[in-house]
């Protein structure tokens, strides 16, 4: 395969950035997004060009940290993550559009870097169990029913990666948020603090600068993990209850 | 071992953070935005009087009037429910409003290859129409000032003379085609804000959008096709 690639580039914090558009010849369309990536930055480096920045880790879906838009969606076509992106979901001789994740509280570090230490600032404010741990505790010393367990998990399997924000119209975090209070408000060891998770972690997702939720549901259309808008819902709830 | 973690006191949380809050903002938008709702049901109810004649419609506008008497002196119900209305319709203005910048500020720098959120636009442009609309709709029919023929207590009279001149009649429809998709989106994310999980309550929303702006419609269709003259 042959593609256009137009790719935001911008070499630091204080760039204005511009998009600018390679070619790439010998592109198998059983390659990754990020592996198409890499062939394309081979190539720059061998003309002694600066090769593209982009985030990247654990290249099997689970870090969150390979972040871009691909054509105006996040993570590209396919609700999934970058690395899990196939190039055989698009056509010979296609243009494709390259940006970086888009909200003011993911400043674009380079290129398509950006920093997304705002969702660790939501974490901190409460989306952890202030309890002593130790070692893992028998399975049933704490009963969890079944339904609650379910959900827990699922809100649990939020990868941090930003997907939500950076297609929501508002450039909301509203689901990454409530995945995380979600997750830890529905099980009996987030109880103590259930009240106080959920107004910390809201106002320090304000903070950041994030936009408010229209539950236009671009969030949920782009979530490689599945999180529903059920989640938000419940957020909304949790954050009512503790505001009595 | 046990380790003991201090757990601090919880924070005062008053009104106003509660307003400071995109989740209490988006509260007040749906709270204010459910009561227009309903205020706008009765409304389409008691429009559909038309088809019962002019004696029935008009002893209907004059019975809102005496609603609560003699406990409440003669027009003072109606009174109550506008003060109702206005702090309602401020409100909701107020919340979209200041949500709205708030949400374009969180995306300073825009996408190159953008995409254009239907439903978003429709709520923030739609709205602003509604706003000026229902201002026209009371310069017309309430106080008349808008209304050529305009005969004071006499609605049947009013409605059939307004609906007799064609660009009023697309004020009309277009304004309520904007307020269905205003409630068609709305209602269900009124109902979401306030914490409704389950899907459904789109198809909901789509059928109190369709109800309600099929009920005002059929008045001026009405008028127009002579069928109440
Ligand atoms: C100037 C007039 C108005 C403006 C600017 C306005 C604007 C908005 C905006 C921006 C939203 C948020 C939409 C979203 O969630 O994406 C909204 C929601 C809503 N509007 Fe309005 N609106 C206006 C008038 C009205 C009227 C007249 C009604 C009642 C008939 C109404 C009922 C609602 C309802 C029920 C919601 C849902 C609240 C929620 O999202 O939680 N609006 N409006
Ligand atoms: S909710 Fe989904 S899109 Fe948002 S950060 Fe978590 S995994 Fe990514
Ligand atoms: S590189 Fe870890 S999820 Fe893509």
């Amino acid at each position: 395969m042959k593609l256009t690639l137009r790719i935001w580039r911008q070499s630091g914090p204080r760039d204005r950035g511009r998009m600018v558009t390679y070619r790439v010849e010998d592109v198998s369309p059983d390659m990754s997004f990020l592996e198409m990536l890499d062939v394309l930055n081979q190539d720059l480096i061998m003309r002694g060009e600066q090769p593209v920045a982009f985030d990247h880790d654990c290249r099997e879906g689970i870090c969150g940290s390979c972040g871009v838009v691909i054509n105006g969606r996040a993570h590209g076509p396919e609700r999934t993550t970058t690395c899990q992106l196939h190039m055989r979901s698009f056509a010979d001789g296609d243009v494709v559009d390259v940006e970086p994740w888009r909200a003011k509280g993911f400043p674009v570090v380079k290129d398509l870097v950006v920093d997304r230490s705002a969702f660790d600032r939501i974490i901190a404010a409460g989306g952890y169990v202030t309890a002593p741990t130790g070692s893992a505790p028998e399975a049933h010393a704490t009963p969890v029913p079944k339904p609650d367990a379910d959900v827990a998990f699922d809100n649990a399997t939020c990868i941090g990666c930003g997907a939500c924000v950076a297609a929501c119209p508002n450039g909301s975090a509203m689901l990454f948020t409530s995945a995380k209070v979600t997750h830890l408000n529905v099980l009996p060891q987030g109880q103590p603090e259930r009240e106080r998770r959920v107004l910390d972690m809201v106002e320090a997702m304000d903070q950041e600068g994030f936009g408010g939720c229209t539950n236009t549901g671009e969030c949920v259309a782009s979530c490689p993990k599945g999180i529903p808008l059920a989640s938000i819902a419940n957020l909304n709830r949790e954050f009512l209850r503790a505001s009595r | 071992m046990s380790t003991d973690i201090a757990v601090p006191p919880q924070k005062q949380r008053p009104v106003g953070r509660f307003w400071a809050s995109t989740i209490g903002k988006k509260t007040v938008m749906a709270v204010t935005g459910l009561a227009l709702v309903a205020y706008l049901f009765a409304h389409m109810l008691g429009n559909l009087k038309i088809f019962l004649g002019a004696a029935d419609i008009n002893g209907y506008a004059a019975w809102l009037r005496t609603i609560g008497e003699p406990a409440l002196p003669y027009g003072v119900f109606l009174w109550i429910a506008r003060v109702g209305l206005i702090v309602a319709v401020v409100l909701h203005i107020v919340a979209a409003a200041q949500l709205s910048l708030r949400d374009r500020r969180a995306r300073p720098v825009r996408y190159v290859h953008g995409r254009v959120s239907f439903a978003t636009s429709t709520m923030r442009w739609g709205g602003a129409t509604l706003a000026v609309y229902v201002v026209w709709h009371i310069l017309d029919l309430t106080v008349g000032v808008a209304n050529r023929d305009y005969v004071d207590g006499q609605p049947y009279h009013n409605i059939v003379a307004d609906f007799s001149v064609w660009w009023v009649n697309v004020i009309y429809i277009v304004a309520l085609l904007m307020l269905g998709l205003h409630l068609n989106h709305g209602f269900a994310s009124a109902a979401r804000t306030l914490g409704v999980a389950t899907g459904t309550i789109r198809t909901v929303g789509t059928v109190v959008a369709v109800v309600i702006t099929g009920g005002f419609l059929v008045v001026p269709i009405a008028v127009m096709t002579g069928l109440v003259a």
